[in-house]
């Protein structure tokens, strides 16, 4: 067979939908639907300017923060805020623990698995917003609502990323221990542990940084800390003292971030 | 003493991996456990301390019958048979002295292995087993930080710090280069014939076997085809073991690995010139 025998065209096969008809219907389908979609948003072009207006009010705040009018509350926010963080992280992190290694399969009989699994499902429906709301509904307004939903949340978020972890741990390791006639605990101690540890610090670091950001949100349904204060400043048309608070948010969350990075990478 | 009485093991998917297995080994008799992929090896050594459950059978270490034990008395059982592993199985991220101390989990209560504070009789002879397999100098180090022939020598110390009745060896030199594997090798015999210890030492390599072994075992899908010496390990014995065509396919193979072996060297040769 000569070179010019072979062709010198070649075609990417359709990985997805083999058929063209079909592959054609689906686009059409697909372009139909986000025509009509479209067609259905209403857009009110006078309350958009007036948007623009209190929008440029809002920039303008920004470029003049005002730290200093509201001082004592916003002060007060941030402590609450980083306190509620640090105690609902480190209540979250005692409690994922024992939840996460019940929720690995590696380790733990059938039941123990389920019921630690349920758990971690249930916490993670549930999105911060909805228990915040619901625990402000019974706990009243301020921080301890906070600090509930907090830790609920960090207990999904944790134990399901330890759980994970620890079913891919290196499975020689642990057989190895357990040829020794280790008990449980022991198996746990020696061989899960170690290997575990340096990722169990860097989530709960991680979860410090979303915590603190979180906090902001779910202030402003009731559950206090900065994201109260935040909200009663925009309640007031006080968008300098908002621009101020949100320019403390983001420095914090970017302290966060880059010193739980850091100190992440310092710990592998 | 360890004996082996029909000892049979079906694995969940239908897969007999053992069938009726009957071994006797005396008290000090090192003997290796030859043959191909799948043949067994592993599953039988650990049918031994029952890492893996065997189906029928029984494994009498002495007067006990380890395969009827429940949960607690398997545990104390187990302290009675160190093992050592093909990829060293060394907990990575803690210190040499950590996982020599290892060896003792099964005689200590978990708060003292939890906070480290071992008996002093534990501690002076972990350190005695450092200084005997050369490590002293390292007991500070974690175990990731040292070489291959290095940590199988930790693996030996903790299943020495066992003081154990019996060595479990499972290809203990599979991921060692031909000299460490000789020094590896020479150590376990020197260990187990200082303290009269018998051993089952898994290997698939087969000079290495001849060479160290006082007795080799050959299996194949689950049954022993030869029980002898060294010496007996003829030809025709391992034909019986590997099978006709995938021996001499093997050595074929190994002919034509060391001529490539050969031309890349001398290519390489070329080249620095």
């Amino acid at each position: 067979m000569t070179a010019s025998a072979y062709p010198t065209t070649w075609r990417r096969p359709p990985q997805i939908i083999k058929s063209a008809r079909w592959r054609y219907a689906v686009q059409f389908g697909i372009a139909i639907y986000l025509a009509l979609a479209i067609g259905t948003i209403e857009v009110d072009w006078a309350r958009v300017a007036a948007g623009l207006e209190r929008g440029q009010r809002f920039v303008m705040g920004f470029l003049q923060p005002d730290f200093v009018s509201r001082w004592g509350d916003i002060s007060r926010g941030l402590i609450e805020s980083l306190t509620m963080t640090l105690t609902s992280t480190v209540v979250g992190v005692i409690i994922s623990v024992p939840v996460g290694i019940g929720a690995a399969r590696n380790l733990v009989p059938r039941a123990v698995y389920l019921v630690c699994r349920g758990i971690i499902a249930v916490s993670r429906a549930l999105q911060e917003i909805i228990i915040a709301i619901f625990l402000v509904a019974m706990f009243g307004f301020g921080p301890f609502a906070g600090f509930l939903t907090l830790s609920f949340a960090t207990i999904g978020f944790l134990a399901k990323l330890l759980a994970d972890d620890i079913e891919e741990i290196e499975p020689g390791q642990v057989e190895a221990v357990r040829a020794t006639g280790a008990s449980w605990w022991q198996v746990v101690n020696y061989a899960v542990q170690p290997q575990v540890m340096p990722r169990l610090i860097g989530l709960s670091l991680y979860r410090l940084d979303i915590n603190f950001r979180e906090s902001a949100v779910i202030g402003i349904v009731g559950a206090g800390g900065i994201g109260a204060t935040l909200n009663t400043a925009i309640d007031r048309y006080e968008y300098d003292s908002a621009g101020a608070i949100l320019l403390l948010i983001i420095g914090i969350v970017m302290i966060a971030e880059y010193g739980s990075s850091y100190l992440r990478k310092f710990l592998q | 003493m360890l004996r082996l009485e029909g000892l049979s093991k079906t694995y969940a998917t239908g897969d007999p991996a053992l069938s009726d297995v009957s071994l006797v080994v005396p008290e000090g008799q090192i003997m290796g456990l030859i043959g191909p992929s799948g043949a067994g090896k592993s599953t039988l050594i650990r049918c031994i301390n029952r890492l893996v459950e065997p189906t029928a059978g029984r494994v009498l270490l002495g007067e006990t019958d380890l395969a009827r034990l429940g949960k607690a008395e398997l545990r104390r059982q187990r302290r009675r048979i160190g093992m050592i592993f093909q990829e060293y199985a060394l907990v990575e991220r803690l210190t040499v002295m950590e996982n020599v101390l290892s060896g003792r989990l099964g005689y200590v209560p978990f708060w003292r292995s939890f906070l480290r504070r071992y008996p002093a009789a534990d501690v002076q002879s972990a350190y005695r087993l450092l200084d005997r397999v050369g490590l002293m100098d390292k007991a500070d180090n974690r175990a990731d930080a040292l070489s291959g022939g290095q940590r199988q020598r930790v693996g030996i110390a903790r299943a020495l710090a066992q003081e154990p009745e019996l060595l479990l060896v499972d290809e203990p030199t599979a991921s060692l280069d031909p000299k460490t594997s000789r020094q590896i090798m020479r150590l376990i015999t020197e260990i187990c014939a200082e303290r009269g210890l018998p051993a089952i030492v898994n290997i698939h390599d087969v000079p290495l076997a001849q060479q160290f072994m006082q007795r080799i075992v050959g299996l194949r899908e689950g049954r022993v085809v030869f029980d002898g010496p060294p010496s007996e390990l003829t030809e025709a014995a391992l034909t019986t073991i590997y099978g006709a065509e995938d021996w001499n396919a093997m050595r074929q193979g190994d002919a034509e690995q060391a001529e490539a072996e050969a031309d890349s060297r001398r290519r390489m040769e070329a080249i620095a010139r």
